[in-house]
């Protein structure tokens, strides 16, 4: 893994694109991070007591665990993760081979709308991270 | 990786401390997590189900100040030590930046840390690293057993089986009382810091 260089404008195009997608739609918060933990864009309300590098760094190590499940399964990798709660539900997303996009939402979004819009945001994610 | 965020003005990096079961690695950051006021560090995290063993990993962040300009964030974490968790610690160390190295002094824990030294060498091999080309300190943890009756390894014991190769910097420690933790945390900071700054801040 080489070191990453954020560029402010990089972080701009990517947080605005993210605003425009998820967080217009009620996305409570939404957040790119990398494989390490390292959180590169983060949007959205900053609900209160999000401890986001704790959940940068969870993240990060529960895609690498899943990774090991997928394995058993005759799978490389899982590339989207989702789990449900009784008022808020996230959503994580792999993009490329290095970065995640985590969502997190009330139950007034639907998860099909996540899904879609993640999606799309994936792949203009990856080419302005990883060109 | 360091990520280094030009927008923000702050460099990230990640500092594991690695060793075999039940050296001080968590008790090492315990400490700091106890010592640094609440502006200077994060939540400490920790998971740790197995009685007082880690089961994925600690992670503690702290703020280390101003180098060009620039906020220094380093976050520390710990791997599960037991042999079984090989998968675990490969992970925790995607993306580190630098290295510390946590010896158990206790006689009858020599091969196993000279097994874990290896381990570390293979899994850094793994993500594609060399440790030789790595920030990396060594810590000679527990040294208040050297005047009990239990059988303990000397200082120089230590640095035969673990430093020969690398001739890195050690310190003696007693995590639970804070001897050597800062004196370790403030070198391999020092050395990460370095080892970023030299390819990004100081030649721009």
């Amino acid at each position: 893994m080489r070191d990453l260089v954020l560029r402010a404008e990089t972080v701009q195009k990517v947080k605005a694109m993210i605003e425009d997608k998820l967080i217009k739609d009620n996305v409570q918060t939404a957040l790119v991070i990398d494989g390490a933990g390292n959180i590169l864009a983060h949007c959205g309300k900053d609900t209160d007591g999000l401890d986001a590098i704790s959940l940068a760094a969870l993240t990060a190590a529960n895609f690498g665990a899943t990774s090991q499940i997928a394995k058993l399964i005759g799978e490389n990798d899982f590339s989207l993760l989702y789990h449900k709660g009784e008022k808020a539900n996230i959503h994580f997303a792999r993009i490329g081979t290095e970065l995640i996009l985590i969502s997190i939402f009330g139950d007034d979004v639907s998860l099909g709308l996540v899904r879609v819009r993640v999606e799309e945001l994936a792949a203009a994610i990856k080419t302005i991270f990883e060109g | 990786m360091a990520l280094i965020d030009l927008g923000k003005k702050e460099v990230h990096c990640k500092i594991v401390y690695y060793g075999a079961g039940r050296c001080g690695k968590t008790t090492n950051l315990l400490y700091i997590y106890n010592a640094m006021s609440d502006s200077d560090r994060g939540k400490m995290l920790t998971i740790d189900t197995k009685g007082d063993r880690t089961l994925f990993f600690d992670l503690l962040p702290l703020n280390l100040g101003k180098i060009s300009g620039f906020d220094i964030r380093i976050q520390l974490y710990t791997v599960p030590g037991q042999v079984m968790y090989e998968a675990t610690r490969k992970l925790v160390l995607k993306g580190v930046d630098g290295l510390v190295f946590v010896a158990d002094p206790l006689k009858v824990r020599q091969e196993r840390n000279i097994e874990s030294l290896n381990d570390l060498e293979r899994n850094v091999g793994e993500h594609g690293l060399d440790l030789a080309d790595m920030p990396l300190v060594l810590q000679y943890n527990k040294r208040d057993l050297v005047d009990t009756p239990v059988p303990t390894l000397s200082v120089e014991e230590l640095e035969q089986d673990l430093n020969q190769k690398y001739q890195v910097p050690a310190y003696e420690a007693i995590a639970t009382k804070g001897d050597g933790v800062f004196e370790t945390l403030k070198e391999i900071s020092k050395l990460t810091v370095n080892y970023v700054a030299k390819r990004h801040l100081f030649n721009r």
